[in-house]
């Protein structure tokens, strides 16, 4: 039994950490030298592509491969010693865990030390964009109805029209997407009518998503009238924008989540000064306070409150008294009550 | 005397060093109790954590259930960036958080909080244990919760509390030395206050010292008193025995001479009056020198009482060159008087005896058929009493030297004296207010001395 238990660990040593994350997307920008900054990341190569590119025109030598997966994934993986040099995730309780139990390397630099104390964590982890979470909604769709500019607004809308609405509410499956999950339980936390909400669109037979993207696309193509808690980032802007006034972004006056997308080093980073190089460089732009274009938003005012006087999700401990199994557990069985009452 | 040392800046570097110790103690009292208050915070807001998880600690289905508070971990943010590790555990079984935290080194004891210092993670953590027993089903159960922080926050609370109290301490340190400067200077005051008392006094002035002293230099100014009043009498004493030897001798040599004097007329043989003359004018040298430390030991005496009586200089150089006529004439040496009234408050006796020694030593150095001059002239508020001879002068050293006691001029070779002259002449004007001025003749012959004397 002891030999074969210390066989079983050897094998399970010398394999190595296995890599159980699903890779969305993946692409190599090669650099003129032979160091190659690895990246895993939740941002789409379409969102990040730019960033990308900025980078290697100030340090041409450098090649890049980024990684794209799910924040839970990449969770995971760092947690399991992947070789990556640099995690950006949305996730911000998963990122904060994972500096709170010392898998992220500490970074400084001149640009670091301009970050705001909300912006940052014991130069573990550092925000670049804050990103608020918005209503996407198909004006087509909801055509004749007033758009709701609260929460009891929309609650008020869609108990009011179930057949408009039956099957065509889209929202985060918070049992998959890191972000929805932060912002589902930020929900509870901050109002009071998230229970009420999600009971009402657990009646319209919601669809649920892991990503923002696909809700936008969906809510764009007519298959949903109502995407909520969809990340509002420039893309889904710019969608609206194009879309001639069918996709309309709403932002809810009660109460706005507001979330910081967040970059750490890796403990097991190898190439460490190019992983702060490109720390460096995300966080000028989201330090910028002219209007870039460049696809995520910046962090925004002074103190982190917005001008509606909603301020980010605190880099803090509290990030993971939901990450706790007991309480994930307890939220979840209590989200699939309201959500599947079919 | 070579100073030991300064009592002032002895005293400002024991008063500097004792400021030290203190800013240094303070310093570390300070820093001492911020890291105390900061970590007692962290056990408070440790404690409340570890409670408030296991105030939610409850049974269901006959299994221990709990659910996290928001509040436990949002609270652990107080502090600093420290971060964060917990365990729940049931009778030894990991309900949730970290199983490889350390476990207490002690047994629980319920409703009892027990307080750990550990390493975790690489990081020293400060650890907060309690136990609650919870009824699962029929049976209890002893479930642990345990919150633990990393220190970092402490750290830089104490970091900076100690940063801002040795920045105080210095300042104090800084401030205490420039009063430590401050009170030493003022306590040496009154120390410095009688030196310069005693320094200002007059050469002859032994009269006792009487100022207002602190207690610690009481001692110190009656030994100086006790000490000035022996000098004082020892003073008087060898004056007075100058006084009454030169005296004694005085008598006895007038009869040697008046028996000399009749021994020359009844001698014939010319070798033999020789001798006698010879032994004549060492007789009156020897007068002389008597009569000088007599006129000396007048001085001294009388000038510590100094009479103010009014005295017309002219009336005085008239009677002293009248005295002093006989003396001058053996050699064929005229006395030129060339006078003014001039009025003048002091002693008629010592002015008298001043100007006599001061004519005396010009008849004496100048050569035979030759003139001195007294002449008597009022600049400003003085009166000065000139004397020129047409002697040798009064040689190429610093004339100032003349007026010692016993210091003869460099060119007074063959001639006898006891270099007491011009020391009588310089105390008597000094003690009426004076001087003297030595000047070298015109024509770089002969000597010009003058008393100077303010004016009545």
């Amino acid at each position: 039994m002891r030999i074969l238990g210390l066989a079983l660990g050897l094998i399970l040593g010398l394999a190595g950490p296995v890599l159980a994350f699903e890779v969305e997307e993946q692409r190599f920008y090669p650099g003129t030298g032979t160091r190659v900054l690895r990246i895993i990341s939740t941002a789409d190569l379409a969102v990040f592509t730019p960033y990308l590119l900025a980078f290697q025109q100030q340090r041409p030598d450098i090649g890049i491969d980024y990684t794209v997966t799910s924040s839970a994934d990449l969770a995971a993986a760092i947690r399991d010693g992947a070789p990556f040099d640099l995690a950006l995730s949305s996730a911000m309780d998963l990122q904060f865990q994972l500096a709170n139990d010392g898998f992220a390397r500490s970074y400084r630099s001149p640009i670091t030390a301009d970050l705001p104390d909300w912006a940052r964590w014991r130069d573990l982890i550092f925000a670049f964009s804050a990103e608020r979470a918005v209503v996407v909604v198909n004006a087509e769709r909801i055509a004749g109805l007033p758009l709701p500019a609260t929460r009891q607004e929309l609650i008020a809308l869609l108990r009011d029209h179930p057949q408009r609405f039956h099957g065509a509410v889209g929202t985060y499956d918070v049992r998959e997407s890191g972000l929805g999950y932060l912002f589902a339980t930020k929900e509870t936390r901050s109002t009071d009518v998230y229970w009420r909400l999600a009971e009402v669109m657990g009646r319209l037979d919601p669809q649920l998503y892991c990503c923002s993207g696909q809700m936008i696309d969906d809510v764009a193509t007519g298959r949903l009238a109502v995407a909520y808690n969809v990340l509002g980032s420039y893309a889904a802007e710019r969608l609206a924008r194009d879309s001639g006034g069918r996709v309309q972004i709403l932002r809810m006056e009660d109460f706005e989540n507001i979330m910081l997308r967040t970059a750490i080093i890796p403990r097991m980073a190898q190439q460490v000064e190019a992983a702060g190089a490109l720390i460096d460089l995300l966080l000028e732009t989201g330090l910028r306070t002219t209007a870039d274009d460049w696809p995520l938003p910046p962090l925004g005012q002074s103190g982190g409150v917005d001008e509606a006087g909603f301020s980010p999700i605190r880099l803090g401990p509290a990030l993971m008294v939901y990450l706790d199994p007991l309480n994930r557990r307890a939220f979840l069985a209590e989200w699939e009550n309201a959500m599947e009452q079919r | 005397m070579t100073p030991t040392g300064s009592i002032g800046r002895r005293l400002t570097l024991l008063l500097a060093g004792v400021a030290a110790l203190l800013s240094f103690l303070s310093w570390s009292l300070v820093t001492g109790l911020a890291r105390e208050a900061a970590e007692r915070t962290q056990d408070n807001v440790l404690v409340a954590s570890a409670t408030t998880i296991a105030e939610t600690l409850r049974s269901e289905q006959g299994e221990v259930r709990l659910e996290l508070p928001y509040s436990a971990f949002s609270m652990l943010d107080a502090i600093g960036e420290d971060r964060v590790f917990y365990r729940v555990t049931a009778a030894g079984a990991l309900l949730t958080g970290y199983a490889d935290l350390p476990d207490p080194d002690k047994a629980l004891l319920p409703g009892r909080v027990h307080f750990q210092t550990g390493d975790y993670s690489g990081e020293a953590i400060r650890m907060v244990a309690v136990q609650r027993v919870v009824l699962a089903g029929a049976q209890p159960v002893p479930v642990t919760v345990t919150v633990a922080q990393t220190r970092q926050g402490v750290d830089e609370i104490a970091t900076e509390m100690s940063r801002l109290a040795a920045a105080l301490s210095v300042g104090f340190f800084v401030v205490a030395v420039g009063l430590s400067a401050i009170a030493a200077r003022t306590s040496l005051r009154p120390l410095n206050e009688i030196a310069a008392a005693v320094s200002r006094r007059g050469p002859s002035d032994l009269r006792p010292l009487r100022r207002a002293a602190p207690a610690e230099l009481a001692p110190l100014m009656s030994a100086l008193n006790r000490l000035m009043d022996r000098l004082g009498q020892s003073i008087r004493r060898s004056e007075d025995f100058i006084a009454e030897a030169a005296h004694r001798v005085r008598t006895p040599l007038a009869t040697v001479r008046a028996q000399a004097e009749i021994a020359l007329h009844t001698i014939s043989d010319e070798t033999e009056r020789q001798r006698m003359r010879g032994i004549i004018r060492a007789v009156d040298e020897s007068s002389r020198s008597a009569g000088q430390l007599l006129d000396h030991a007048t001085v001294a005496f009388r000038a510590d009482d100094l009479a103010r009586d009014p005295i017309d200089l002219a009336d005085l150089a008239r009677q002293t060159a009248a005295t002093l006529e006989a003396t001058a004439a053996l050699r064929d040496i005229r006395l030129h008087l060339d006078l003014v009234p001039v009025a003048v408050a002091g002693d008629a006796v010592l002015l008298d005896s001043a100007l006599r020694n001061v004519l005396d030593n010009a008849i004496k150095y100048s050569p035979e058929d030759t003139t001195v001059t007294i002449t008597l002239t009022t600049v400003g508020k003085m009166g000065r009493i000139t004397i020129t001879d047409e002697g040798p002068g009064l040689g190429d050293g610093p004339t100032e030297m003349l007026t010692e006691r016993f210091r003869r001029g460099a060119n007074t070779a063959g001639i006898v004296g006891s270099g007491l002259g011009l020391t009588i002449a310089r105390d008597v004007v000094v003690a009426h207010g004076g001087h003297l001025d030595l000047q070298h003749g015109e024509h770089g012959r002969g000597a010009c001395v003058s008393l100077v004397l303010p004016l009545a």
